[in-house]
């Protein structure tokens, strides 16, 4: 009985056009349900399931459609990356860390590396440190769009999401600095603060130890470095 | 005049019987014998336990209770563990620490779970409680070294610091040297959450060798195993011991050296730690092993025939915390060996990979609850199970008291017959009749919910995760476990219709959580409009729950009892009920 409905559930999936299931099914699958039984809630699907799904969702969704089109069976390589669900496995953080750079110094194949990049984020004027793990995200563009939606709270005034958001578009840069919008900023490995959007995303996320949004006024030291990378790149 | 006679007990012969009664429940239920005991029994309680910081507020506790000696909180909901509880939530404890410097001027104790601790409230306990001995922040943040120091220098007769599982800011290693060289008093230090910078080894071994009833000691990553045999060396009389980062460039002086420091730990009982192990370093360890009744190796990335090695050495172990690198073979030896063992946790050395790389499966659970008779607590995280291996399970384990069960892919049905899970956790509960935690996983509908309100009567603590079909769920736990406290769901297609039914329910339980369900914000204002003596919290990070129409499912929801009405330091993406009980803000 509960297998037949099962089926039931994924073949609806196709005919909505959700992506079929499989790996990453967890949210596809439940998306599948809520949509299919309740109706009557008037949920808003799209808001329904984020919970930091979404940058791995359009990922995974992604892969699953061209995995479908090529109808294959199995695949030979190894299994895409599953879709993160926030909290799931319930295992605690630190656990996860330490296996990550264990498995790394003992040098086995295991070639994902860091699984999770939890790094604190702190802004200027706002009483509490928020966490995020980097890993959730594959661009600055969805980093921005998380940290302007976590600080949303406390931005009045002209910053919010389109300040973080023109920030990383550098020809903007001399007048946000001057302005008194909000900068986001990072330490690096070494122990330097620097401008968030300077290197290119993954080797941001090997190296960012903890992130800070500033006031535009107060980073104004930092901005020579990268004005002067504009100008090397121009 | 008789009646006068019977009760003429005088209060100073009253207090000291009470003083013998040292459980909350027992003290909560002298105080209710009648006004005289409960005026006595509050002016000698010595020991308060707050299981949420949030139901009651510090000046009611102090008013209540003036002679306090030992406080214990808890902060943030279980689920704050797995990164679903928003930094910035709450847990604070300086308001806390702000009265109680006032008020409890001889306080020696405090214990904190899940709470956000600041260095200013670290400073303020070493500046206010001049007789504090016992300080335990168990999964807190919020502090750096610099609160450490503050502690180590201020607090002259500290017997205990223990720091498990917190996150540190961890700025410098010398604050170790702020405990002062006449600080001999030291039963217990538990560092092992700090990182793998440098601690000061020398400041170390020093405080180590002047405190000579130091019993437990549990070091961090930083510490490598060459250092130990010199700790071990100025500490032969300990109990507890949590190893640093058990590797080291392998050379037989320190192999040799090691295995001469464990030795002469007559005493050492139980052993923890073992980041990075170097496998040739664990022969050391041997001589240790008959006596061991306590070994986490949950961070040991050792693999079979090592860990076989060990726990075959450990005829009188009752706790092992180990990776699922045990693999079944690992287990089964356990079960021939550990004929005591009592609990269990094997955690999972790859959460996130898509296939198994190692053979842990139901079988081992199940040759452990064949081989181990007294078995009570187990935590399993593996990747498959079928209802005939849970239904063993059960019956081999009458005894069971906690069984948390981690299927990882959610959903999962048993593997042999594509069935949900329901028949075999309804063994679960109708053959554990202690049974006081559970936690589910695996395909489950509302049958395995209807197998727990019938058969879980003791059952405290339940944490469900994508299982369910219905309100009925919900509804058969929160109308059939009567000794439930603490119910966490999420990803479950529960919503109003059982919750509201149940209400009355919430109010004799601690608290409920629910995320990613399907609760509206009009049934979260219901409740707390109907419900004063429940907070109701409405969690939204994306935007408020009133932009949205009523019908419109919460993200997250943490409902829970208090005596002290809403609380004021809720941030932004929090909504509650107003004191009026109108509006949710």
């Amino acid at each position: 009985m509960e297998v037949g409905l099962k089926m039931g559930f994924e073949e609806t999936e196709l005919r909505l056009g959700l992506p079929g299931g499989g790996e990453g099914g967890e949210v596809v699958r439940k998306r599948g349900f809520s949509e299919t039984v309740d109706l009557k809630l008037n949920l808003s699907s799209s808001k329904q399931d984020t919970s930091g799904m979404d940058p791995n969702d359009e990922k995974v969704t992604g892969l699953n459609k061209e995995k479908n089109l090529l109808l294959s069976a199995t695949d030979p390589a190894k299994p895409p990356a599953k879709a993160q669900v926030v909290g799931w496995p319930p295992v605690r953080s630190f656990r996860k860390n330490i296996l990550a750079t264990a498995i790394r110094k003992s040098g086995s194949d295991e070639s994902s590396g860091e699984k999770v990049a939890f790094v604190k984020v702190s802004m200027d004027g706002a009483p509490y440190l928020r966490k995020v793990d980097l890993r959730m995200y594959t661009s600055y563009h969805q980093l921005s769009d998380a940290l302007a939606k976590m600080f949303s709270y406390f931005t009045i005034g002209n910053c919010g999401s389109q300040g973080l958001k023109d920030f990383m578009n550098e020809s903007k840069l001399m007048d946000l600095l001057n302005g008194s919008d909000y900068v986001p900023t990072y330490e690096d490995k070494d122990g330097d603060w620097m401008l968030v959007g300077d290197v290119p995303w993954e080797m941001f996320v090997e190296s960012c130890k903890r992130l800070r949004i500033m006031k535009g006024t107060e980073a104004i030291g930092l901005a020579p470095k990268a004005v002067e990378k504009c100008k090397k790149m121009s | 005049m008789r009646k006068k006679i019977m009760y003429s007990f005088p209060d100073e012969v009253l207090e000291h019987v009470f003083s013998f009664i040292q459980s909350d429940k027992d003290r909560n239920a002298v105080s209710v014998v009648c006004k005289s005991w409960c005026e006595i029994e509050r002016w000698c309680r010595r020991k308060v336990f707050i299981g949420n910081c949030y139901a009651v507020s510090p000046r009611m506790v102090i008013k209540r209770f003036p002679e306090v000696r030992s406080i214990e909180l808890k902060g943030k909901p279980h689920f704050a563990d797995f990164n679903l509880v928003p930094d910035g939530w709450g847990g604070y404890v300086l308001p806390w620490i702000v009265e109680m410097a006032g008020a409890y001027p001889w306080l020696e104790e405090i214990r904190l779970k899940r709470m956000v601790v600041t260095d200013e409230s670290l400073e303020l306990i070493a500046k206010s409680f001049k007789n504090f001995k016992v300080l335990v922040l168990f999964s807190c943040e919020g502090f750096s070294t610099d609160g450490l120091a503050a502690i180590a220098a201020g607090c002259k007769n500290l017997r205990e610091l223990d720091l498990r599982e917190s996150e540190v800011d961890d700025l410098s290693g010398h604050w170790l040297r702020h405990f002062p060289e006449t600080c001999t008093s030291l039963l217990s230090l538990n560092i092992s959450c700090l990182g793998s910078d440098e601690v000061s080894v020398s400041a170390l071994e020093r405080l180590v060798g002047r405190c000579p009833n130091l019993k437990s000691l549990r070091l961090n990553r930083g510490v490598t195993v060459d250092k130990i045999a010199n700790i071990l060396h100025r500490a032969p009389q300990l109990v507890d011991f949590g190893t640093g980062s058990y590797s080291a460039e392998l050379r037989p002086d320190v192999l040799l050296n090691l295995a001469g420091a464990f030795s002469c730990c007559k005493e050492l009982k139980s052993l923890s730690g073992f980041w990075d192990v170097v496998p040739a370093y664990l022969p050391a360890l041997y001589s240790v092993c008959s006596r061991l009744t306590s070994l986490n190796l949950s961070y040991a990335t050792i693999q079979n025939p090592e860990i076989i090695k060990l726990v075959s050495n450990c005829p009188n172990l009752q706790r092992l915390l180990v990776l699922d690198y045990i693999e079944d073979s690992g287990l089964e030896a356990l079960a021939s060996s550990c004929k005591d063992l009592q609990e269990l946790r094997v955690f999972p050395s790859d959460p996130f990979g898509a296939e198994p790389h190692v053979s842990l499966t139901e079988q081992g659970l199940v040759a452990v609850s064949l081989g181990c008779p007294k078995l009570q607590s187990v935590l399993y995280f593996c990747r498959r199970m079928t209802n005939a291996a849970l239904v063993t399970i059960a019956q081999n384990s009458p005894n069971f008291t906690r069984f948390r069960l981690c299927i990882i892919e959610p959903k999962t049905a048993d593997y042999l017959t594509l069935e949900p899970l329901d028949v075999g956790f309804g063994a679960i509960v109708e053959h554990c009749k202690d049974l006081r935690r559970l936690s589910l996983s695996g395909l489950l509908t509302d049958r395995v919910f209807e197998y727990i309100g019938t058969y879980a009567k003791k059952l405290e603590m339940l944490s469900v995760a994508f299982a369910g079909d219905s309100d009925l769920g919900l509804h058969h736990v929160l109308s059939g476990c009567e000794s439930l406290r603490k119910l966490e769901i999420r990803d479950c297609p529960f919503g109003d219709k059982a919750l509201l039914a149940n209400a009355a329910k919430l109010e004799t339980m601690r608290s409920l959580w629910m995320s990613s369900c399907t609760v509206s914000f009009g049934a979260c204002k219901l409740i707390g409009l109907k419900m004063p003596r429940l907070n109701v919290e409405v969690i939204d990070e994306t935007e408020p729950p009133d932009s949205r129409p009523e019908s419109c499912p919460v993200e997250k929801l943490y409902i829970y009892r208090s005596v002290s009405g809403p609380r004021f330091d809720m941030p932004p993406f929090v909504w509650t009920m107003d004191e009026e009980r109108k509006v949710m803000h």
